[in-house]
């Protein structure tokens, strides 16, 4: 018997913009979440999901409206309630967490007060301890010394400190719904990791619901109890985790699955979605998933299709809707190319990148940020290099160190034999044909007062090359087909482009002046997986055609597990951990390598580890810890560790560490 | 009848020549047009669009300087507004006479037909001149004149319109009314035609009134030397207009080169700039102008005679003026561009530039200045209608343009002694406050429009 | 933070230092003191000897930069540049034009104008958050919409016909108060009233707009997104969360004003007959007295910079995200 539900959403339509030509972001949705169970909306940006949250606490923003549809909470229409009513739901029995934590927060509010404004709201009984209260509930999401941070200002606070208070704010009106948007999305996976298990525990302490809104299959698959997949407005399919996870019936679903990077499926194409989802303005007949999907026939153009019930619980939107497990990630080349010391095309040795701090009356330089402190790396031609670690580690410096997009303080880098730095300055202009980097948004990444066929001659411009004007146009159109986009983009500017084709874009740009290495930062985190797909099959079949090599820097473990032939992985400026791809991810040595990918939410329930919980927060590199900088953090410490930087132990041929556990055995 | 180009006149057509380029370069930039389809779609942006290039098109009529004769006494640069405008340039009363009066507005010592002398208020020698007995007969002729106006401007809208409706309706198949319609009530399309077609129409029924008014009266009586206010406040457009715009361009060139640099190459060249524009501004703006204009006057007096005529002496202090309120002013613009630069050098399109060799200039000139200019079009119409009413200001402390220039600052600073008599002398105030405030609050909002379209987080402000 | 102050107090040094040599270049390089003195007498017919005279009457008739004909310490003092400019860092401002103390007459005529400044600020300030704080509360509405266009109407026209219609309005048509005048102690009162009065109409329009832009700004950002969410009414949004927020962009704009209210409001004052140093300066400036100019250029420069100090410090008081360094 199920349990009656606690919030049931019928028929919810919210509209955005002016009403002559709404946007309808959330397009009639029938929505059921039980008490204490967690239901995750699923969807891919700009499908409606946080509307429909928004919606549901009558939150929206003011150029957005309810048009129709009910939200019954606790069975009392919550959208009839005037809103002095709603007032004491909202925050009370239905809390909300937001996607960026850094930005909720009131800066000129101490966090105790925040949250004490929250208690004075809703909880009558500790109504006359407020600040007590405030730092019990500190304590009960995890937050060391509550005395002390509940007189501090949010930016006093980490990243994911700020979410744990976001969450106490919601607890104090003990929620029996809690909503929470995206939650982890701005944090790095550890952080991710810990902020999770602290919702999970707290579901099991309190028995509140949770409505979890996420883009992330791998979050959705270690929380969610029950899944509700949402396309272009409005839900595809409906199912409890587990069937979701083993078995979707809907091809959005499905395909979602197979465009994901993963070590399987190596070598071969990634499944993609062509096109991209239409935009929430049009009129739509028939299903809205028709255009994109492999499985259309003429009838799905008929009409909306109607729900399905496929077994209990399960239900789908879809009038050919698919049976039957997913493949199987099949084992693809576990290890396609062998480790062969060569001629190194980059080689980096004890690269160092030191910011100046500036202090006192006369300015004087008082200390370092150490962004990147020691750094030494080998890349071959034609191979990929992943540089992996959590934001702030310094990978990003890394790469515009070695490019000279910033002046490394100290090293080495060898490129093609040439030491970069002994490069006159017009040498090191020439030899930038040979580098490129690619950013990880690609629309800051374009000059919007340019046309796209100047964007992509930028460098043919800038080095001469190319030939005349014509020469140059027919280089660009090439570049262009090169990257899959039709010819006359050229003359169309970049707004007027989707975010995967404006990657492309960025892709062919640095194309164009024939490079051997691209430093790619971080070039999908900003994209939607089915497009993400799109640009990392791009990439390799670019790397296999003209032999380029990449330095990918990515916090993302399954985009390296699919793209990367080694990995180095990178804390707080420092590398304590390189190796082949599959010897990193499947024996890590390092402690550090295993609480990162331990913490890396998995689908597959039998690979699931066990997360290691990293306690704390990265130190700052203007202040790095002494001895091994990991130590603090480190469930291994030893009393060395405190006092000595660990030397790299030598593994395999190609696997190093730098760490004492290691250098004991 | 040589044309006479005074330095002020120059600097205008060449900011003329400047924004005629701007469009025709922007009409084939699809970005560069967007923001403009936003003003064009706004009604507001549009209205007053109508009510800015009407006060352009008087300024720039009064900025085509010739001499009339030989070119022997100074008055005789006179503009291309002066010969138009003509009438109400000669018809020079003795003193002060009131809005549509046909008395002065002192008494005199009057020689009566049957040869008595008595105290009494003499008839005007123009104003009100052809009727015979004003008092029974002005009401009427005002009304009659008034009327004619009307007729004459509701006549010029229909032979502009009805052609154009009907041209415009055969190609689009639309009959005429329904077309008149789309002009003037309901937008067809996305710009705010209506807006545009009802001011302009109400421009022409206003200016045709009060042309057909003034061709007997004195619309907004006569100052102290019997000269006509209505020419007074028309010829003080070219002054005010000169003033908002001239200032910020003179200073233009300085505070791009200085702001992008300072925020591109940063170090010393960073410090320098920010010592510069902070010294500058750290001197208050009037005192600044009141030492250097008190400085010119000192030099003017000394070289009086490399001045050989007051049209031009007056223009060379407007021009001093501008290029002095300019560098008061163009710190802030400096520090804006210095910031937006900042920010933009750390761009990844600009980086990605660095990464291919770009040089430094290039890079300025290509990616940070084009989108450092929204930044620069902004503050232009932002401080337009701020240095329009400082030149009042300017006026009342002696330290705005020449007294022998017609500009509203002058207008109000000669009014506000009179202002004391009783009854009070009023009409130059309200001259100079109406052509003032529909300039000012027509830029403000125009401003406010152009805001939103060029920078729309600035716009967020606006619900 | 005392070594951020220090360091902000010596950078104040060199920025000093520059406008002094501006004005000095300003008054005596682009035109001699032979040329100020023609200018004192009357163009034409003067005699060299009367200008002569003129000059050692006011201490112009020394060298500019260095003095040839002194020796030692005097070489460089005994000039116009050390009398006139150098000597204004010790606050020595020497004599008007006229022979009078400036020095003197600054401390007597600021306090008729901080009693017009201070109370017009205060009150504009609480009318100007108080109107803003409305329209944002209801913002969208028409009252916001004809408020804004009422603000915009205010900011486009001149201050002069604001003094100028309030004095025929409230002064010469009601007989309220008197039109212009000053008086010492108490009595100064209803001489104070109409120029505040006037000063805070007629900065109500371009103060509520911006006020009101601050406002909406704070409204449109995420931490009132989560504050809602908490079940908190929209007053005590306002209140407790928008308003602190946007009070310190005004606050420090406040700030950054202070110091130069002692300079008294040019306008007013000279309308007003109020015996500030507003008027004072405007007299000078129509009289030409060059050595008020100048002590009135250089005392603005300080209080600007002492602004601009106060406000970084104010900045420390009111968020906390702020630390100097």
């Amino acid at each position: 018997m199920k349990p009656p539900a606690l919030l049931r959403v019928r028929g919810l339509h919210v509209e955005l913009g002016s009403p002559e030509r709404p946007v309808r972001a959330v397009d009639g949705i029938d929505l059921d979440v039980r008490p204490g169970e967690t239901l995750a909306l699923l969807g891919e940006s700009g499908c409606g999901k946080s509307m429909t949250a928004f919606g549901v606490m009558r939150l929206l923003p003011p150029s957005g409206r309810i048009t129709a549809g009910r939200v019954l909470f606790d069975d009392q229409d919550l959208l009839a309630l005037p809103e002095r009513e709603m007032r004491a739901v909202r925050g009370g029995s239905l809390g909300m967490i937001f996607q960026e934590p850094m930005t909720s927060l009131n800066p000129v509010m101490r966090i105790g007060d925040q949250i004490a404004e929250s208690i004075r709201l809703h909880d009558k009984e500790n109504l006359h301890r407020p600040r007590e209260r405030a730092v019990e509930l500190l304590e009960a999401v995890g937050i060391p010394d509550p005395r002390r941070r509940v007189d501090e200002y949010p930016h006093q606070l980490s990243g994911g400190m700020k979410q744990r208070v976001m969450v106490a704010i919601a607890l104090a009106g003990q929620p029996r719904l809690l909503i929470a948007d995206e939650p982890t999305t701005a944090l790095d996976v550890t952080i991710q990791a810990q902020v999770l298990s602290l919702l999970k525990d707290l579901r099991q302490r309190t028995g509140m619901a949770v409505l979890l809104i996420s883009h992330d299959l791998g979050v959705v698959a270690e929380t969610a109890d029950r899944v509700a997949v949402m396309y272009a407005g409005q839900l595809v399919e409906v199912c409890d985790a587990e069937t979701f996870f083993s078995r979707p019936a809907h091809p959005y679903g499905r395909k979602l699955f197979s465009s994901l990077p993963t070590f399987g499926k190596r070598g071969r194409e990634l499944e993609i979605i062509p096109g991209m989802v239409p935009p929430l303005d049009s009129d739509f007949s028939g299903c809205r998933f028709a255009d994109r999907c492999d499985f259309f026939q003429d009838d799905c153009r008929v009409g909306e299709p109607a729900w399905r019930d496929l077994e209990d619980g399960h239900s789908v939107r879809c009038i050919h809707p698919r049976g039957g497990p997913l493949e199987p990630a099949s084992d693809g080349e576990r290890t396609t190319r062998q480790w062969m010391p060569g001629q190194a095309l980059l080689d980096v040795d004890d690269l160092k990148v030191h910011f100046p701090i500036h202090k006192g009356v006369l300015r004087r330089v008082k200390g370092y940020v150490k962004a990147v402190d020691g750094v030494s790396l080998r890349l071959d031609s034609s191979h990929t290099l992943a540089l992996v670690g959590e934001s702030g580690c310094g990978k990003t410096t890394v790469g515009k160190g070695i490019l000279r997009l910033i002046q490394p303080t100290a090293g080495r880098v060898l490129f093609d034999g040439d030491d970069l730095a002994g490069l006159s300055a017009g040498a090191l202009r020439k030899r930038r044909a040979d580098m490129q980097i690619i950013f990880q948004d690609p629309a800051a990444s374009m000059n919007p007062r340019m046309p796209v066929g100047e964007i992509v001659a930028e460098g043919l411009r800038a080095q001469g090359l190319g030939g005349n004007r014509e020469a140059r146009q027919r280089r660009v159109a090439e570049l262009l087909e090169q990257v899959g986009l039709p010819a006359d983009s050229a003359r169309r500017y970049p707004h007027e482009f989707s975010g995967g084709q404006r990657q492309r874009i960025c892709v062919a740009r640095a194309l164009a002046v024939e490079p051997k290495l691209i430093v790619c930062d971080e070039p999908t985190s900003a994209l939607d997986v089915s497009v993400q797909a799109q640009i990392l099959n791009l990439f390799t079949e670019l790397q296999q055609r003209l032999k380029l090599s990449y330095l990918f820097i990515t916090h993302d473990i399954s985009v390296v597990s699919f793209i990367a032939h080694e990995v180095a992985v990178m804390y707080l400026g420092r590398i304590v951990e390189q190796g082949r791809v599959d010897e990193v991810l499947d024996q890590p040595k390092h402690p550090y390598t295993l609480a990162l990918l331990s913490a890396v939410p998995v689908i597959d329930s039998d690979q699931r580890r066990e997360v290691i919980r990293l306690e704390g927060d990265m130190p700052s590199p203007a202040n790095p810890p002494t001895g091994c900088h990991f130590h603090p953090r480190c469930a291994y410490a030893m009393p060395v560790c405190r006092e000595r930087y660990p030397d790299i132990s030598r593994i395999s041929a190609s696997h190093t560490a730098a760490c004492w556990l290691l250098e004991q055995d | 009848m040589t044309p006479v180009i005074l330095s002020t006149d120059a600097l205008l057509f060449l900011l003329l020549a400047g924004v005629a380029a701007f469009v025709w370069h922007a009409r084939r930039h699809e970005h560069l047009r967007r923001p403009w389809r936003h003003v064009a779609r706004s009604n507001i942006g549009m209205a007053t669009a109508v009510i800015l290039l009407a006060y352009v098109s008087l300024g720039v009529l009064d900025s085509m300087h010739f001499e009339s004769r030989g070119g022997m006494a100074s008055d005789d640069i006179i503009s291309l507004f002066d010969v138009v405008a003509s009438d109400l340039r000669e018809r020079q009363e003795k003193t002060y006479s009131a809005p549509f009066s046909a008395w002065l507005y002192t008494k005199e010592t009057l020689e009566l037909p049957d040869g008595r002398v008595a105290r009494g208020y003499p008839r005007l020698k123009w104003g009100g001149a052809s009727l015979d007995d004003p008092l029974a007969e002005r009401a009427a002729d005002i009304a009659r004149r008034a009327l004619l106006g009307l007729l004459q401007a509701l006549a010029l809208s229909a032979v502009v319109y009805l052609p154009l409706a009907w041209s415009r309706g055969r190609r689009q198949r639309v009959a005429v009314p329904a077309m008149l319609r789309g002009f003037f009530i309901e937008r067809r399309g996305e710009t705010a035609w209506p807006a545009f077609n009802i001011t302009l129409v109400a421009l022409l029924l206003c200016g045709f009134v009060m042309a057909s008014l003034a061709g007997e009266y004195h619309l907004f009586g006569t100052d102290k030397v019997g000269e006509d206010v209505f020419y007074q406040a028309l010829k003080s457009i070219r002054t005010g207009l000169l003033i908002g715009t001239l200032t910020t361009l003179v200073m233009l060139p300085a505070a791009l080169f200085l702001g992008i640099l300072a925020g591109y190459f940063r170090g010393w060249v960073d410090d320098l700039v920010q010592y510069l524009y902070t010294t500058l501004s750290s001197i208050p703006g009037v005192l600044l102008i009141a030492a250097a204009i008190l400085m010119l006057q000192v030099y003017m007096s000394e070289h009086a005679e490399e001045f050989n005529s007051l049209v031009q002496r007056a223009d060379l202090r407007l021009l001093f003026l501008c290029v002095i309120l300019g560098i008061t002013s163009w710190t802030t613009l400096c520090r804006l561009l210095r910031g937006e630069t900042l920010k933009l050098r750390e761009l990844e399109y600009v980086q990605a530039a660095q990464a291919f060799g770009v040089r430094g200039l290039t890079i300025i000139s290509r990616h940070i200045l084009p989108n450092t200019m929204h930044i620069v079009l902004i503050s232009i119409v932002l401080d337009f209608s701020g240095l329009v009413l400082a030149e009042a200001v300017l006026a009342y402390v002696n330290i705005g343009v020449d007294p022998t220039m017609n500009s509203w600052g002058n207008m109000i600073n000669s009014a506000r002694l009179e202002l004391a008599r009783e009854p009070i002398v009023w009409w130059s105030l309200a001259a100079a406050f109406v052509f003032m405030f529909v300039l000012v609050l027509a830029a403000n909002l125009f401003a406010d429009v152009v805001r939103d379209a060029f920078d729309p987080r600035l716009g967020r402000g606006r619900g | 933070m005392m070594a951020y102050i220090i360091r902000r107090v010596l950078y104040a040094i060199p920025i000093l230092i520059g406008v002094n040599i501006i004005t000095f270049v300003l008054f005596f390089v682009v035109n001699s003191p032979d040329d100020m003195a023609r200018l004192h007498l009357g163009v034409k017919r003067v005699t060299p000897e009367a200008i002569q005279s003129w000059k050692r009457e006011h201490g112009y008739d020394k060298p500019l930069l260095y003095n040839a004909g002194r020796s030692g310490v005097a070489f460089l003092t005994d000039t116009i540049f050390f009398q006139n400019s150098v000597k204004l860092f010790s606050g020595d401002f020497g004599l008007s034009d006229s022979g009078r103390d400036i020095g003197y007459d600054i401390s007597q005529r600021m306090w008729p104008s901080l009693a017009i400044a201070v109370p017009t600020l205060l009150v504009g300030l609480a009318i100007n958050i108080t109107l803003s704080l409305m329209l944002a509360l209801f913002r969208a509405t028409y009252l916001d919409f004809w408020g804004v266009v009422t603000a915009v109407v205010m900011m486009s026209i001149s201050s002069l016909f604001y003094i100028i219609g309030g004095q025929f309005l409230l002064g010469k048509l009601l007989h309220l108060v008197p039109i212009s005048g000053y008086d010492t102690g108490w009595s100064a009162l209803k001489f104070l009233v109409l120029p505040v009065i006037i000063g805070v109409i007629g900065g109500i329009g371009s103060g509520v707009r911006w006020y009101r832009t601050l406002f909406l700004e704070e409204i449109g950002k995420d931490y009132v997104r989560t504050a809602r969410a908490k079940g908190l009414g929209e007053l005590r949004v306002m209140f407790g969360h928008v308003l602190r927020n946007a009070l310190i962009p005004i606050l420090t704009g406040v700030v950054v004003v202070l110091p130069l209210l002692f300079m008294g409001s040019l306008l007013i004052e000279s309308f007003f007959g109020i015996p500030g140093l507003g008027s004072y300066t405007i007299d000078a400036i129509n009289r030409q007295d060059f050595a008020i100019v100048r002590s009135m250029v250089f005392l603005g420069s300080v209080l600007y910079i002492l602004g601009l100090i106060l406000t970084d410090i104010s900045y420390t008081l009111v968020d906390p995200r702020v630390r100097l360094s």
